[in-house]
C-alpha cells in the first residue's frame, strides 16, 4: 500500500478483447508522480486501447486500475476526469464551429442565472493559459486556429478540469519540428508544476528526447519498462518490433532521366470551396523521387487528387509525358500511365468488403488479361492474383478473403501490388506507410526505391519528415498551396524544412529551385 | 388594396404558426445530430389527438396537452429506434409518417364513422391582447390571433436562448457536431439526444394541435398535407437556427396566404391547382438556393457508437 501511494497511476493485469483481437493482454503499467512516461509501440500494438481503459472510454475485461493509490472502476470518462486524469486524443476532440473558450469549458460550463457565463469562461481560459504558458486566443473559433494551437486547447481542456495526470496520444504527429520542440518545453514545464504525463508514441527519437521512463508494448503485451537514459534507439526498436530493424533506408545514387511530369501553376479548391492550391509548380524526372514535405492541410490532399483526376483543377497545367492531363478523367489518367497510392487506403484504396482478388484487379478489371469481352475471366484473374500476392508478400490465407480482414500493412501491400503491376511511368504515393508496422514500412520503402531504380518518376507526399528525408532525391516544401522551396535532399535537414513548412522561410533566399 | 395586404399578412401569421412549431422542433433534433423527418407524422398525430381530446372533454386545452404528450411519445419511439438501436433515421421517420396516416385515418373512422373528417370540436379562443389592436395597420395584422400564434413567436425566442445562451444548448450543439468530443468531456450523448428528439416531438405535436383545435376546429384526414416537410425545409432554409426558421416559416406562410387570396378574389387566368402548388414550389426553390450555404451539424444522422 505504501508503494502505491507513490504512484500516480497503476494498472495491473489489464486485458481487453475486441472481436478477433486481444488488444491488451495482462498489461501492467505504472506512472510515477511528476514523470514523463513514454508508451512506445507500433500502430495497433494496444497503446491507445490501454489508455482508453484508463480514461474510461473502454471497459477492460479484466484487471485493476489504481489512481493515486486508490482502486477505481473507471466506467466513464467522468470518473477519470474527477480523479485528475486528462486525455489529449490523437484525433482532436474539438468542435470546429465552437470558440476556444466554449471547447474548453464544455461539460463544466461556468453559469450565471442558469445561463452560460461566456465572460467567466474567457477569463478562466486566459488565467490558465497564462499560468502554464500555453498561448491561445479564447474568442477564436477552433476551425480558424492552427493545429498546434488546437493542441494547446486540448491540453488546456484537461487542465481546466483539474487534471494532474495527462495522457497525450501521439501528440507530435501533426506538428512541425519546431512545434515539437515547443511541445517538449510545455511538457517539461507541466511536470515542473507537479503534473505527471503519459506520452503515447511510435517515434523513438521523441522517446529519447522527452521521457524519463519508457514502457514498450508489442501486440497487446508489455515487453519491458526501462529508464530512458539507459536505453538506445536501436534497442527500443528491437523491443518494439521483436527483431533487429534497419532504421536507415539503403538507397543508391539516383540516375534521373527526362522530365516525366511538369506541374505548372496548378490551382484547385478544397471541399469547402476555398483555394487549396494557389499556383503549385514543380517537375519530376524519370528515375527520381520528389518528396513533398508540409504540415497537414497545406494542399497535399488536393495536389494528389488533381494529379489522379479525382478533383478538377481550377487553373494551371499538368503535363505528363508531353500531354496536358489536367482535365482528363481518372480512368484516362490511369491509362496514360499514372499509378496512385492514396492517402486513406480504407476509403480510396480498397473496397473493404470485396475479396483480395476483386481489389487487386480493380481499375484493370475491364481489360485483358482480366476481362474478355464483357466478362471477367475469373480463372485468369485468380492466377494473376496469386502471382501478385506472392510477389508482394501479402500475408493472407488466400486470395478470396475480404480486404477488411487484413492488417494495415498487408492492405497497403495489396494496393502496391495493384498499382505497381500495371504499365506506368509515374507513381504518386501519398502517406504510403501511415499506420503500418515497421516490417511493412521497410518493405514499402524498398519497393518505392525499386520503382525509382526501374526508371519511374515518383512523387512522394508525406507528413513524416523522416520518410521524406530518407527516400527523396529532391524535396519540395508545400505551404498554403504553393511550393515554397525545392532542394536536393543532401542540402535538406529537419530544421530547414521545419521552418519552411511553417511558412517562416524567406522564399527568395531559400527557394532556389522554384520556377 | 391596403385591406388585401393586411388580410394577407394577418393570414400569413396564422398559417405560419404550425410551421414555426414544427421547424423549432426540427432545429432541436437536427442540432443534436438526429434526423427527424417523422415531424410530419407527429404533427398529424398531434392534430388528431388534440381534436379527439377536445371532442371528449369539451376543452381544447386538454386537447393541446394531449397533443404534446402524443408528440413526445411518438418522438420517443423514433429516439429509441435511432439512438438506442442505431437504425437508419430516415427509414424510421418514414415508417412513423406512414403509421401516422394509417393510424389517424383508422381512428377517425372508428370514432366518428366518417371517412373524411371529424365533427366540429371546441377550438381555442382568440386571445385579445389589450392595447395592440389600436396600433394603426400593424394592429390589424398582429391583434386578435389565437394564443398559438403568440406562443410560437415566444418559443422562437426561448429556443434561441436555450440553444445559444445556456450550457444545455451548448451541449445539444456539441453532440450534434462531434459526439465523440462531447463524450470525452463527460457529456451523456444519448441522454442529450433523447431530450432533443423528444422535445422536437412536443413542438411538432403542438404544431399539429395548432392546426386542428387552433385554426380549424376540426380534424381532416391527412390535414397536415406535407407541412411537417415544409417545416423541415424552413429549418434548413433558416440555417438550423430558430430565428432563421421563423423567417422561413413566415415566407412559406406568406406564399400559402397569397394563394388563398388569389383564389378568393377570383384570379382565374392561373389554374387553381397551380396556385395551390405555389408554396411547395417555393419550398423546392428555397432549398435549391440554400444548399451549400447552410452548414448542417456535422454529425447529423450518424448514430453514436462509443467503442468504435
Amino acid at each position: 500500500m505504501q508503494k502505491k501511494e507513490m504512484l500516480a497511476v497503476e494498472m495491473i493485469n489489464i486485458s481487453k478483447e475486441f472481436p478477433g483481437v486481444l488488444a491488451n493482454d495482462s498489461v501492467n503499467f505504472s506512472l510515477a508522480q511528476g514523470e514523463i512516461h513514454a508508451l512506445l509501440g507500433e500502430n495497433g500494438a494496444g497503446k491507445t486501447t490501454l489508455m482508453k481503459c484508463l480514461y474510461g472510454l473502454y471497459h477492460p475485461d479484466a484487471g485493476e486500475i489504481y489512481i493515486k493509490g486508490k482502486r477505481f472502476n473507471v466506467t466513464s470518462p467522468n470518473i477519470a476526469i474527477e480523479n485528475g486524469i486528462g486525455m489529449v486524443h490523437q484525433h482532436f476532440m474539438l468542435i470546429p464551429p465552437f470558440t476556444v473558450a466554449e471547447n474548453i469549458v464544455l461539460g463544466r460550463e461556468p453559469r450565471k442565472n442558469g445561463m452560460l457565463d461566456q465572460n467567466k469562461a474567457i477569463l478562466e481560459v486566459e488565467e490558465l493559459s497564462h499560468k502554464y504558458g500555453l498561448n491561445v486566443e479564447p474568442r477564436a473559433k477552433v476551425q480558424d486556429i492552427t493545429v498546434s494551437m488546437q493542441q494547446r486547447v486540448e491540453i488546456l481542456k484537461t487542465l481546466y478540469r483539474g487534471a494532474d495526470i495527462l495522457i497525450l496520444d501521439e501528440p507530435t504527429a501533426v506538428l512541425t519540428p519546431q512545434e515539437v520542440k515547443e511541445l517538449i518545453n510545455i511538457m517539461k514545464n507541466l511536470t515542473s508544476q507537479g503534473k505527471s504525463i503519459i506520452f503515447i508514441t511510435h517515434k523513438l527519437k521523441e522517446v529519447k528526447a522527452i521521457s524519463d521512463r519508457v514502457t514498450v508494448i508489442r501486440r497487446g503485451k508489455v515487453i519491458d519498462t526501462v529508464e530512458t537514459a539507459g536505453a538506445t534507439e536501436a534497442g527500443l526498436a528491437k523491443m518494439m518490433v521483436g527483431r533487429e530493424v534497419v532504421l536507415q533506408v539503403e538507397k543508391g545514387q539516383a540516375a534521373p532521366g527526362e522530365i516525366i511530369l511538369e506541374v505548372e501553376s496548378l490551382k484547385a479548391k478544397d471541399e469547402r470551396g476555398l483555394p487549396a492550391l494557389t499556383g503549385t509548380s514543380f517537375q519530376v524526372r524519370r528515375g527520381e523521387i520528389l518528396g513533398i514535405a508540409g504540415v497537414d492541410g497545406n494542399g497535399q490532399s488536393e495536389l494528389a487528387e488533381t494529379l489522379i483526376g479525382l478533383k478538377r483543377p481550377t487553373g494551371g497545367k499538368i503535363v505528363f509525358n508531353g500531354q496536358d492531363i489536367a482535365n482528363f478523367s481518372t480512368r484516362e489518367i490511369i491509362e496514360a500511365g499514372v499509378s496512385f497510392i492514396p492517402e486513406d487506403r480504407q476509403k480510396r484504396g480498397l473496397v473493404l468488403d470485396f475479396t483480395l482478388y476483386e481489389n487487386l484487379i480493380m481499375g484493370q478489371h475491364y481489360r485483358p488479361p482480366y476481362a474478355s469481352g464483357i466478362n471477367i475471366n475469373y480463372r485468369r484473374v485468380k492466377k494473376e492474383v496469386q502471382r501478385l500476392i506472392k510477389e508482394f508478400d501479402v500475408r493472407t490465407p488466400g486470395e478470396d478473403i475480404l480486404a477488411r480482414a487484413l492488417s494495415g500493412g498487408n492492405q497497403q501491400k495489396v494496393i502496391l501490388a495493384r498499382e505497381f503491376d500495371r504499365e506506368h511511368d509515374l507513381l504518386v504515393a501519398v502517406q504510403p506507410t501511415s499506420g503500418v508496422d515497421v516490417g511493412a514500412i521497410e518493405f514499402i520503402h524498398n519497393r518505392i526505391i525499386e520503382q525509382r531504380d526501374n526508371g519511374k518518376a515518383v512523387v512522394l507526399i508525406s507528413l513524416e519528415l523522416d520518410e521524406i528525408l530518407s527516400l527523396s532525391d529532391r524535396i519540395a516544401v508545400i505551404y498554403e498551396g504553393e511550393i515554397v522551396a525545392i532542394m536536393d535532399s543532401e542540402e535538406a535537414n529537419e530544421d530547414k524544412l521545419g521552418l519552411l513548412m511553417a511558412g517562416a522561410g524567406n522564399r527568395k533566399e531559400m527557394g532556389g529551385g522554384v520556377e | 388594396m391596403l385591406n388585401n395586404i393586411i388580410a394577407v399578412l394577418n393570414t400569413t401569421l396564422r398559417l405560419a404558426t404550425p410551421l414555426i412549431f414544427a421547424a423549432l422542433g426540427g432545429v432541436f433534433t437536427e442540432r443534436s445530430g438526429v434526423f427527424n423527418i417523422a415531424l410530419e407524422g407527429i404533427m398529424l398525430i398531434g392534430a388528431f389527438t388534440a381534436m379527439a381530446f377536445s371532442y371528449l372533454f369539451g376543452n381544447p386545452w386538454i386537447g393541446v396537452l394531449a397533443a404534446m404528450g402524443a408528440g413526445m411519445l411518438i418522438a420517443a419511439i423514433h429516439a429509441v429506434i435511432s439512438i438506442e438501436f442505431k437504425a437508419n433515421q430516415v427509414v424510421s421517420g418514414t415508417a412513423i409518417n406512414i403509421l401516422a396516416v394509417g393510424l389517424t385515418g383508422f381512428l377517425l373512422g372508428t370514432m366518428f364513422e366518417h371517412a373524411g373528417q371529424s365533427p366540429s370540436v371546441n377550438k381555442v379562443a382568440v386571445l385579445p391582447i389589450p392595447g395592440i389592436k389600436e396600433i394603426p395597420v400593424l394592429g390589424d395584422i398582429i391583434a386578435n390571433h389565437i394564443p398559438f400564434v403568440y406562443l410560437a413567436l415566444l418559443l422562437v425566442a426561448v429556443s434561441y436562448w436555450v440553444l445559444w445562451k445556456t450550457p444545455f444548448g451548448l451541449r445539444i450543439r456539441a453532440v450534434g457536431e462531434h459526439p465523440a468530443a462531447a463524450d470525452s468531456v463527460g457529456i451523456n450523448v444519448k441522454k442529450t439526444r433523447y431530450i432533443a428528439v423528444i422535445l422536437s416531438g412536443l413542438l411538432a405535436g403542438l404544431g399539429g394541435a395548432s392546426l386542428s383545435v387552433g385554426l380549424l376546429g376540426i380534424f381532416v384526414k391527412e390535414m397536415t398535407a406535407g407541412r411537417g416537410f415544409i417545416a423541415l425545409a424552413a429549418m434548413i432554409f433558416g440555417k438550423y437556427t430558430p430565428q432563421g426558421a421563423l423567417l422561413a416559416a413566415l415566407l412559406f406562410g406568406f406564399a400559402d396566404s397569397l394563394q388563398m387570396l388569389a383564389q378568393t378574389i377570383g384570379i382565374d387566368f392561373i389554374p387553381r391547382q397551380f396556385l395551390i402548388m405555389f408554396p411547395y414550389v417555393l419550398t423546392i426553390l428555397a432549398l435549391a438556393g440554400v444548399i451549400g450555404s447552410a452548414t448542417p451539424p456535422a454529425a447529423g444522422g450518424e448514430p453514436y457508437d462509443q467503442e468504435e
